[in-house]
């Protein structure tokens, strides 16, 4: 404030005058900076292979937003550490075991197609991180959805493969999950410490939950809609999950599996992409929560917290639009 | 009348394929650009029926111009295009059943494309027998050029073969056969002619409002 008026003695600007310290790099590296305790649990869980897919993202994403703008001779925006939070979460959002040339490609993907194609940070119609993984979910199915059975620090590269909590209450029930785990009090404890096979970022809720506390703290992201999201989900689970009678279902399985809390807390939550205003946010909470549970009760993936997100994403406008409130003063018929 | 005397021949047919090229350049009749270009196969056979179909359409409704009820003319525009249709529909029915069975809804669509109907609307209503088989054949070609494109690397990369004969071991990238991957690859092409366009003949790109 005191440089800014010591260059421009003279500036005059409509008021309010106070000049904050947020800027677009600052909030994107304080995000990265978030998801880090989760990518230390995805190093201690899935070891080396967490690093090197999480790596090849990171690098390619940077890397072609590089090459991406200045072959277009535009400006280079490498410092503000979109590109650079957008391969962490493409990391984060990638079974561990992968061949190289898969995060490579969904990091183009999600960097060159779905975010400079369409006009750079702040005009991508979707998350880039999630079409990029829905770009190789459906390229790819089969290199997708082999999980690895998480073990202790730096195991060997041929870890047992397993299927997803997710996946076995789809596949066999809620009967077979409860074997593999014990009993209910140990796999909620598992689920929430991530003791489980999945996405490389997803699996460990306590620290997901610390990083998304660490930004609810700082203001960078508010409650409404990740809580409105997680609170359709458990909703919709506790009525229409149980199996027979409604009201029997388990919301908490629901809430702590699958890629829910990162999605709820570090992609819906995505700026760009999201409605601006609160109610509308709110809105989009609860459209994301239903359209999760919709494909994971009746779809045929059993996650769907990705899909969910980015239909939302097609809305946002919409929203925003529908919940715009009149100006102040504005009669009836100055609506518009 | 005469709106196309001042072009020769070549010319018009040259306009369908590079200037006036229906998908790339007008972006209409994208339908059979996203659905049956999974396959070089199909995308050259519907790339076919289109320039056989657009080309008798024209030279039909040019030869009838004089006959034709101006109040009345879409209806027996439309009469005309689906006469020609059910020809090549029953023509491959017969004769190329495979095919017939993957890509016979689509040929049967041809009726609604709305090149070819735009075609006898604003070219071969209005001109001489000769320059509107010119015109038919530049956008019919045009067409077909542009399926073979945009089929050549779904199938490629979709399935790694072409005319199903496996080029690349496995199937690289599912998604290109998948009709996202279609939307991909046409928008990228698109992309890439108009860029063409832009910087080697100082075109404004297509406007893709279609």
């Amino acid at each position: 404030m005191a440089v800014e008026k010591k260059t421009h003695p003279l500036i005059v600007s409509v008021s309010p005058h106070i000049k904050g310290e947020e800027s677009v790099s600052r909030i994107m590296w304080t995000v990265n900076l978030a998801l880090l305790p989760s990518f230390l649990m995805s190093l201690y869980y899935f070891g080396p292979r967490a690093l090197f897919v999480t790596a090849l993202c990171v690098i390619t994403a940077v890397l072609s937003e590089y090459i991406f703008q200045k072959s277009l001779k535009k400006k280079i925006t490498l410092s503000d550490g979109s590109a650079f939070l957008t391969g962490l979460l493409l990391g984060m959002n990638l079974p561990p075991s992968l061949p190289f040339y898969i995060p490579i490609a969904g990091s183009f993907m999600a960097i060159v197609i779905t975010k400079q194609l369409f006009g750079g940070l702040g005009y991508n119609i979707f998350n880039p991180a999630l079409i990029g993984r829905a770009f190789l979910l459906i390229s790819w199915p089969k290199a997708m959805t082999i999980w690895k059975e998480p073990t202790a620090v730096f195991a060997t590269l041929d870890a047992k493969t397993t299927a997803t909590p997710l996946g076995i209450l789809k596949e066999e029930g809620l009967g077979k999950l409860l074997e593999v785990f014990g009993d209910k009090a140990n796999l909620y404890t598992q689920l929430l410490i991530g003791n489980r096979a999945g996405s490389l970022g997803e699996t460990s809720v306590i620290a997901l939950l610390l990083g998304a506390a660490f930004l609810l703290y700082r203001g960078y992201i508010t409650w409404h809609i990740p809580f409105s999201f997680l609170g359709t989900v458990a909703l919709v689970a506790w009525v229409f999950g149980g199996k027979g009678a409604l009201f029997t279902g388990d919301p908490i399985i629901h809430l702590l599996s699958g890629g829910l809390i990162l999605g709820a807390f570090f992609m819906a939550t995505d700026y760009v992409t999201c409605p601006t205003i609160r109610k509308g946010q709110i809105i989009f909470g609860i459209g994301c929560g239903a359209i999760t549970m919709l494909i994971r009760l009746k779809g045929g993936y059993p996650e769907g917290v990705m899909f969910a997100i980015l239909l939302m994403n097609c809305f946002a406008p919409l929203i925003d639009r529908g919940v715009k409130t009149d100006l102040f003063g504005a009669t009836k018929g100055q609506k518009k | 009348m005469n709106h196309g005397e001042h072009r020769t021949n070549w010319e018009l047919i040259k306009n369908g394929i590079f200037k006036e090229n229906i998908l790339f350049r007008m972006a209409i009749s994208l339908c059979p650009a996203i659905a049956v270009t999974n396959s070089l196969k199909n995308g050259t056979l519907m790339g076919i029926s289109v320039l056989f179909v657009q080309v008798m359409v024209n030279i039909t409704i040019s030869a009838l111009r004089k006959f034709i009820n101006p109040k009345i003319r879409i209806p027996i525009y439309m009469l005309v295009i689906a006469g020609w249709v059910s020809a090549i529909d029953m023509t491959l029915a017969a004769y190329a059943r495979e095919a017939y069975k993957e890509i016979g809804l689509y040929i049967q669509l041809i009726v609604a494309f709305a090149s070819i109907l735009a075609r006898a609307e604003s070219f071969a209503s209005k001109n001489k027998f000769v320059p509107s088989m010119s015109d038919g054949i530049g956008m019919g070609i045009g067409f077909l050029l542009a399926m073979i494109i945009i089929s050549f690397f779904r199938e490629l990369l979709g399935k790694g073969a072409l005319f199903g004969f496996p080029i690349v071991a496995g199937k690289p990238l599912l998604i290109m056969i998948l009709p996202a991957g279609g939307f991909f690859a046409f928008g990228i092409l698109m992309g890439f002619f108009n860029w063409i366009d832009i910087r080697f003949f100082g075109g404004k790109g297509a406007s893709g409002a279609g």
